[in-house]
């Protein structure tokens, strides 16, 4: 099998934010790759800085918010853009953003403005990124509306957002997204606000659309159930650092870090008659302003080995087959 | 959009009616009627009082009749523009009120489109460019502008105006407009005086206005609809006033209907130190004599345009939000 080419290169991305109680590290030295068309999931439990990763992407990081090291490389053509580079209210990224990544937000209800119906805010950025008249936009607005399974499209654009159902809305907002044909797709818990009957469309939809459609997506979410549905390889997240990335049999199969075993165990599992004890991790997330030196999970980690994982921060280690792991359980001396 | 209006206007009806049954009792507070204000004067010039004379003149003006009938008599008379004769005065109310209100409507939207057109992009700035040096200025003038009493204010302009130019800056016109006829440099010459009132009146609104409009923008800035649109690509300018600017206008179009009654409090103190021919001190006069057919009046008619200004506030937040429209 050839490997697609390479859309996105994050390396070593690092995104803080600067408030009076101090420095938050939300993302602190996270790295992955995307290929044309793969699916890639983040995982993690809220505040590792999942969402920041994405934000940062898309140089939408909320205004305390800053990049401070890293490089995020989007590969177009041949060529190559750093994204942490780029005047986050400049041009370049702004054609970028919507156009060529574009974005799926956790509260539809919030991430639509009230005050203006759905297919103003979709045609908007069909104009933004494509050549066209209004009524073209509209055009390919109730036809984009159509394929994501919105009923009655025609009548549905002159929608306002707070007259449509949870479900409905998050259709629209995928809509809104893929209106522009983007090469990659970030959804950030896609599936997090709406019912769970909903929840199984949505992940169908997004899955048939990313195949149709052959982009690359990013899903971003602490259901690990979502990700083994739809995603080739998945980035384990903890306190800011990618702690396990691999391919998704794998992680599921052959769990190497222990935050990643854990986090496995503490899923509950569905049928079979047998009546199962949860495992959850012991302990709380720490607070992000305080950061435990060393390996950030050592305080909760079963494997701690004293004196190594409280002091040094481990590296990141190549296994076989792309699987990747930051532990001193695999560091070979 | 128009049957909302139309509900709106429907509703205004009974409240008008409640208005109206207020003004009534404010003129009926006093004991006694007007003749027996009459009787004083008659007995003050030492003339002859007729006890019969008096009961069929108060036959003659339904004076006798119970006060349920006045009451619908006066509603009848209003409708018909008649809204009685001031006692103080002697002249009838309607042209009292006539003479004046115009001036207090002329600096009431005067000093409403200043405070406006001068507190929406400041608040503008300040909530776009929070803590920066530019924030902090307005802010500083905000709070002075807020803390300093009008009449003050008014004192000092006219202070620093008449040190400056020589001239008084009191009153709507000058001399030789005073009485001259509607033409067009009469009305340039009311602009020239319109300014300092307006200025006077609003400057508190201003400032307070200000103040919401940062806080409610700020707000505004935070929701995820924000980032949404920035990750389609739009940029700053364009994002902030499609999406954050027209909800965070919504408060600021609400007050639209209370700038009236709140102007004539305020311009009551300015209009004294500055001269100008407003309702407000003829309505502290009508109620300091006792003058209740005067006072009524102005009650009635300041109540019937602060529900105009309602109307046109929710209308114009009907227009801003379409959530609103479906309500009643």
């Amino acid at each position: 099998m050839t490997q697609a080419p390479l859309l996105l290169s994050v390396d070593n991305l690092a995104t803080h934010f600067f408030s009076q109680e101090g420095i938050l590290e939300a993302v602190d030295g996270v790295s992955f790759d995307i290929h044309a068309g793969e699916a890639l999931g983040i995982a993690g439990e809220s505040g590792c800085g999942k969402s920041v990763t994405a934000q940062s992407i898309l140089r939408i990081v909320p205004k305390n918010g800053k990049i401070v090291m890293g490089e995020i490389s989007l590969f177009q053509n041949g060529e190559s853009v750093d994204l942490v580079q780029l005047d986050d209210r400049g041009q370049e990224i702004r054609q970028i953003r919507g156009g060529e990544i574009a974005m799926v937000f956790q509260e539809p209800m919030a991430a639509f403005s009230m005050v203006y119906t759905i297919g103003n805010q979709i045609t908007e950025v069909i104009r933004l990124h494509q050549d066209c008249s209004q009524n073209e936009a509209r055009e390919r607005a109730i036809e984009m509306l159509g394929r994501v399974g919105m009923p009655k499209p025609e009548q549905t654009i002159d929608a306002y957002p707070f007259a449509l159902s949870g479900g409905m809305r998050q259709r629209a907002m995928i809509a809104m997204a893929l209106s522009c044909h983007p090469a990659l797709l970030i959804a950030d818990e896609p599936t997090t606000a709406v019912d769970v009957t909903i929840q199984a469309q949505v992940l169908e939809l997004m899955k048939d659309l990313q195949r149709d459609m052959g982009m690359a997506l990013i899903v971003i979410t602490h259901d690990l159930a979502v990700i083994s549905e739809l995603c080739d390889r998945v980035m384990i997240m903890y306190l800011g650092k990618d702690v396990e990335s691999a391919p998704a049999d794998v992680i599921f199969r052959d769990p190497k870090h222990p935050y990643t075993v854990g986090l496995l165990r503490s899923v509950p599992e569905l049928g079979e008659g047998h009546s199962q004890e949860l495992d959850p991790i012991t302990g709380s997330v720490p607070s992000p302003y305080r950061r435990p030196a060393g390996c950030p999970f050592h305080p909760r980690c079963p494997e701690f080995i004293p004196d190594v994982c409280d002091v040094h921060l481990p590296p990141q280690i190549e296994l076989a087959g792309g699987h990747r792991v930051r532990c001193h359980l695999y560091v070979q001396d | 959009m128009w049957s909302f209006i139309l509900r709106r206007i429907l509703l205004m009806v009974p409240t008008l009616f409640v208005v109206s049954v207020i003004s009534f009792v404010i003129i009926e507070a006093p004991p006694g009627d007007f003749m027996d204000s009459y009787v004083n004067a008659l007995l003050q010039e030492q003339e002859a009082v007729d006890p019969a004379e008096i009961a069929s003149l108060r036959m003659r003006y339904g004076l006798d009749a119970p006060t349920y009938v006045r009451y619908f008599r006066w509603l009848g008379n209003i409708m018909q523009g008649n809204l009685g004769r001031s006692l103080e005065w002697n002249q009838p109310v309607s042209k009292l009120i006539a003479d004046r209100l115009p001036w207090s409507l002329a600096i009431s939207v005067a000093s409403f489109f200043l405070a406006y057109a001068i507190a929406i992009p400041i608040g503008l700035y300040s909530a776009t460019r929070q803590y920066s040096l530019g924030d902090y200025f307005f802010t500083l003038i905000g709070f002075v502008g807020l803390a300093t009493p009008n009449f003050l204010l008014a004192l000092l302009i006219l202070w620093y105006y008449f040190v400056a130019t020589g001239n008084v800056a009191v009153g709507l016109f000058s001399d030789e407009y005073l009485i001259a006829p509607w033409s067009f440099a009469k009305f340039i010459d009311l602009l020239k005086h319109l300014w300092l009132p307006a200025l006077v009146v609003g400057t508190a609104g201003t400032a307070g206005l200000i103040r919401v409009m940062r806080a409610n923008l700020l707000d505004e800035l935070e929701r995820p609809y924000v980032m949404v649109a920035r990750s389609k690509g739009l940029s700053e300018g364009k994002l902030l006033v499609k999406y954050p600017f027209r909800i965070a206008m919504n408060p600021v179009a609400s007050t639209i209907g209370w700038t009236l009654p709140t102007l004539v409090n305020g311009e009551l103190l300015a209009s004294l130190v500055l001269g100008l021919p407003t309702i407000a001190p003829l309505f502290v006069g009508a109620l300091l004599s006792q003058d209740m057919f005067l006072a009524g009046s102005v009650v009635m008619i300041l109540s019937t345009l602060t529900l105009v200004g309602t109307l046109l506030s929710d209308i114009v937040l009907a227009w801003l939000d379409p959530r609103i429209r479906g309500a009643i």
